[in-house]
Order: C-alpha cells, then structure tokens, then sequence
C-alpha cells in the first residue's frame, strides 16, 4: 500500500479511538472534558519509555500507557468531577496544561526535545485491531449496567442519585476508561511517528477530538467514527491551508450548532438535552452572571 | 395501627441560609399505611421529602428507617435501603427509553461492573434478564408496557408521571414517596391513579406517603393525613379529622371551605 495511504489510515484508526474514547466522557456521560490529549500523552510517553529504555513488547508497553493514563483518569476525575459543566471544562483544561508543562521539564521524558527514536511497532494490523476492540469494548459498556448507569447521570444526575447511583463512582469510571483508550491511542501515535514532545499534545488536540465528537453526533459510537474520519480526511485534502485548519474547525462547530446541533448522527428526538449548544448556553450564561 | 414503625423523624428544622422551611417536625410512619401530606405552598413538604431520601441533610433532628439512622446519607445509600420517590417537576431520563428508565431503577439491585459488561459474563447475562423481566413487570403494572420503546420524552404529562412510579417501584423499595402524583392530570387519569395507588399497597405491600394539593385524592385514599404550615406539623389525624380541625381549615382549607 502506498505510504501516504497507510498513514492516513492509521491517523483515521488513531483518531477513531480518541474521539470514540471522548464521546463515552462527554456523548454518554456528560461531562465536558478538555484534556482528553492529555490522556493521549501520558499513554504515549510511558509506552515509548517502556519499548525504549525498559526494552518491553509494545503490546505490553501499550496496556503500561493505557493503565497510567487511566489511574490519572481516576486521580484527575475523583475531584474535577464535582465539578459541572464549564467549570469541569476549564479544569481539565488546566490539567492538560499542567501536564504538557511537566513533560516539558522532566529529563526522563527528554524536555522540549521529547523522546526520538522509538521503535517503529505500530502497524496496520495493530491498529484496526486495536479500533475493533475499543469499539466492542465502549459498545458493551454502553449496552450494560454501567453504560445506562453514565447515560441517567447526563440526563439527570438529581434523579440518577436516587435511583441508587453513586454518580462520582461512575464518572469517576467512565474518565478512567475515556483514559486508557486515549492511553492505547497514544501508544499507538508514539510508534509510529516514533517521535514525540510535549507539544504533540496540546490543548488544540484535545479540541480537534472534541470536534470530532461534535461533528458526527455527541452519544453516537458511529458518530464518532464518521466524526474522525471526516477531520481526518477533510485536513489532508486541503493541505495548501493547512493554516486556516483552526479557523475551519470553528466555523464547522458554529455552523453545526445552527444548523443540526446534535451532529451528523445525533438523535434530534426530543429537546436535546446534550449538545454543543447547551454547553455553548451555559458558558455564555456565566459569562453573563460575572 | 399496630403496625410496626418503618420511618421515624424526630425533632426535624431544616433551613435555607435564613429560612426556616421545617421546625421541629416529628413524624411516623407505620407499615402499609398510606398517608397524606398536605400544607399550602411552600409550606415545606418537598424539603420534608428531600431530608428522607437525603437530597438534603437535616441541620437537625434524626430520622430513622427501619431503625437504621439515614440523615447524613447521600439518595444512593438509601435507595437501597429501600426508600423511592418521585419528584414534584418530572425528572425523568427524558433521552432514554421507556424501559431503560425503569431499568435504571433496578441498578439498586443489580450488580454489573465494568468487567460484566464487557465479558457478558452468563452472571451479568442472567441479571440483565431479570432485570428486564422486572422491568416489564413494572411497565405492565402502570399500564405502560406498549410504550417501552418509546423515547421517554414522547409520552403525554400522565404517563410521564406514571413512568416515574413504575422507575420508583423497581427499585423495590418498602416505601414510596410521592411527590403530587397527581398534578397535571385530568379527572379520568386521576382516578385511574387513585386505583393504581391503592394497588401498590395492596398488591406490592408498599408503604405510601404522598404530597398532594387534590383534596379529593388525599382525602380518599389517605388513612392518615399529616398537615405542614410554615414549617411546622399543625395537625395529623384521620381525614376526618384534619377536615374538622380548626387550625387547618385557618391556616389551608380556609380559603376553599
Ligand atoms: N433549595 C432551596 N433553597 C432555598 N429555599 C428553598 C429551597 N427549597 C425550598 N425552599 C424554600 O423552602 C420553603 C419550603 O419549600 P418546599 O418546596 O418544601 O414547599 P412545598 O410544601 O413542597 O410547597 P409546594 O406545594 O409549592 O410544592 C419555601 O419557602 C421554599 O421557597
Ligand atoms: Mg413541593
């Protein structure tokens, strides 16, 4: 396969866990999540450390980041969570920043150099294997206990409480489980790219997977897909404005807002209780009361 | 009544930053009874109901169930214990179906992890099976169950609030709180509420206390009626009763009689 075909499939692959990751935080939970590429990092960092110094198989590498990342899940979302809303947005925000700035300095994770020549083990049968179990795994999540558990806890988390769930435990989880997929999404993007720095993984990454939820439709697992697909794909056709790839994003996440708020495949059943445009209201009401 | 004690609050104030919604409320309730809260608008029923099922905790007095102390509780440890509500502004899962609304209602009693549900274990199978069964069971009873795949946020305002009490009843609790069931809904599907009231004591052997501003309702189906005004317990007695007490027909009645 052509070189250049290959790696657009396997940037789609990464994405398509990445955003599918994210949607089981902000799709099916609620809970609006900026630090996802965070995740994605501390997944990345740790499984190249592990294939590099410590010389480990890069699957085991890959459960190493996954299962760090998602103890900061856990550590990060046990007391972010309490948080609502924009507020919950903002300090993930925060703790994405903190992180990149720790790697920055840490001479274990080279600096702002980053780490280079990590072996080249990501390939197209890791991938779509990887995208395959991602999938089953959130799709059986979603479909269980626990996935209605997250879903009564974005709907109403009053009335969740008194059905009997702890909803800090469950957001709790479903941030851990968001953070090792990222974690895994990581892992995969270190060893192929082989080299990586902190600024790989910016707040404006973290955007681009929100984007990506956003566009195919917040609580559609198919969604996410088209979603990473499309801003995937879309960037690498217009390469010759690769500048104007930001002002893109915007105006496709203002011109879904107007047009169909629960995006490519949202459910439009009903008043929506969970689109970009409630969280857009919310912010805009803060903004407001100050 | 003979019957055994199941909740019991003692000495209940509650206030909001200055307001004193609740002062020294003593209440009982016993096994299977049904009974009737009422009181003029903000006189403090809904906050009496958030202090039992723990929305709130109570700035002081004790309340007990079972003889098991629940104030300081969070609504997800006394769920289980076996205390449901429904609320007086419908709080359904309105972008769920209509069973998995009730199926949330038996997370309670459900044990699924992660794990469960990624393997599918034949454990997380069989109890997702007699949740559903459960489930149905529920729907069936409010008379429901052709609607258990309609998105919850399609049916009418009476089936809504019928919805609400088949989720509260498959958390199997042995108290049910009701938060005006009636309101909203016309003389037909009222009655057809008074009936379904009087079912889940007799049939399920639930203990009932509702808030509700239909006299009609309350009067008829209560066997005990408890009178909040301002806060405080001004009367409780038979229907009979609290229709002829003097205080009551002052501070509530008195402007319908
Ligand atoms: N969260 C709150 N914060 C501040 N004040 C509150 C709060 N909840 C209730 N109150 C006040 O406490 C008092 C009692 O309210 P509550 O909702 O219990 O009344 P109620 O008897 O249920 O009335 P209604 O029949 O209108 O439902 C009212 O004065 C109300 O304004
Ligand atoms: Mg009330």
């Amino acid at each position: 396969m052509n070189v250049y075909y290959l790696q657009l499939l396997i940037l789609i692959g990464i994405n398509i866990i990445m955003a599918s990751s994210l949607n089981l935080v902000i799709g099916y939970t609620g809970q609006l999540s900026l630090g996802h590429a965070a995740f994605m990092s501390l997944g990345a960092y740790t499984s190249a450390l592990a294939t590099l110094r410590l010389g480990l198989p890069f699957g085991a590498a890959l459960l190493i980041g996954a299962v760090v990342a998602a103890l900061f899940g856990i550590v990060i979302g046990l007391p972010t969570l309490q948080l609502k809303g924009d507020y919950l947005a903002i300090a993930t925000l925060g703790f994405g920043e903190i992180v990149r700035i720790v790697f920055l300095n840490l001479d274990i994770t080279g600096g702002a150099v980053g780490l280079r020549g990590i072996p080249k083990e990501t390939d197209f049968l890791w991938v779509i294997c990887l995208v395959l179990i991602t999938g089953f795994a959130l799709n059986r999540i979603i479909h269980s206990r626990v996935g209605r558990a997250l879903l009564a806890i974005r709907e109403d988390e009053t009335a969740a409480e008194s059905m009997g769930i702890n909803s800090t435990y469950y957001k709790t989880l479903c941030f851990g489980v968001g953070a090792f997929f990222a974690g895994i999404g990581g892992g995969l993007f270190a060893h192929w790219f082989r080299y990586i720095h902190p600024n790989t993984f910016g707040f404006l990454n973290s955007i681009e997977y929100l984007c990506m939820v956003v566009l195919g439709g917040l609580g559609n697992m198919w969604g996410a897909v088209i979603g990473a697909g499309l801003l995937t794909i879309i960037p690498e056709l217009l390469r010759q404005i690769a500048d104007l790839r930001l002002l893109i994003y915007g105006i496709v996440l203002i011109i879904m807002m107007r047009v169909r708020p629960q995006g490519i495949l949202g459910q439009s059943q009903g008043k929506s209780t969970h689109t970009l445009s409630r969280y857009y209201k919310q912010i805009l009401g803060k903004i407001k009361n100050r | 009544m003979a019957e055994q004690t199941i909740l019991k609050a003692t000495n209940i104030c509650h206030s909001f930053g200055g307001l004193m919604a609740l002062k020294d409320v003593d209440f009982k309730i016993s096994s299977k009874e049904i009974v009737g809260l009422i009181g003029p608008n903000g006189a403090g029923k809904t906050t009496l109901f958030n202090l039992f099922t723990g929305h709130y905790c109570p700035t002081r007095g004790e309340i007990y169930f079972n003889n098991r102390k629940i104030n300081g509780l969070k609504p997800y440890q006394i769920t289980p214990q076996g205390i449901a509500r429904t609320f007086q502004n419908i709080r359904i899962f309105s972008q769920m179906s209509v069973l998995d609304n009730v199926l949330i209602g038996q997370h309670c009693r459900t044990k699924t992890g992660l794990w469960g549900a990624i393997i599918r274990t034949s454990g997380s199978k069989r109890e997702e099976a007699r949740a559903y069964e459960t489930a149905l069971k529920m729907l069936h009873f409010v008379n429901l169950e052709e609607k258990k795949d309609e998105h919850a946020s399609n049916l009418s305002y009476g089936e809504q609030r019928r919805l609400e009490i088949a989720r509260a009843l498959a958390t199997d609790p042995t108290l049910l709180l009701l938060d005006e069931p009636a309101a909203g809904m016309n003389p037909q599907e009222t009655s057809t509420l008074i009936k379904l009231i009087r079912q889940i004591r007799d049939e399920m052997n639930k203990t009932i206390l509702l808030i509700e501003h239909d006299m009609k309702v309350v009067m008829s189906i209560s066997e005990r009626v408890a009178v909040l005004n301002y806060g405080r317990k001004i009367a409780e007695g038979t229907p009979q009763e609290v229709q002829n007490n003097d205080e009551v027909i002052k501070a509530y009645l008195g402007e319908s009689a």
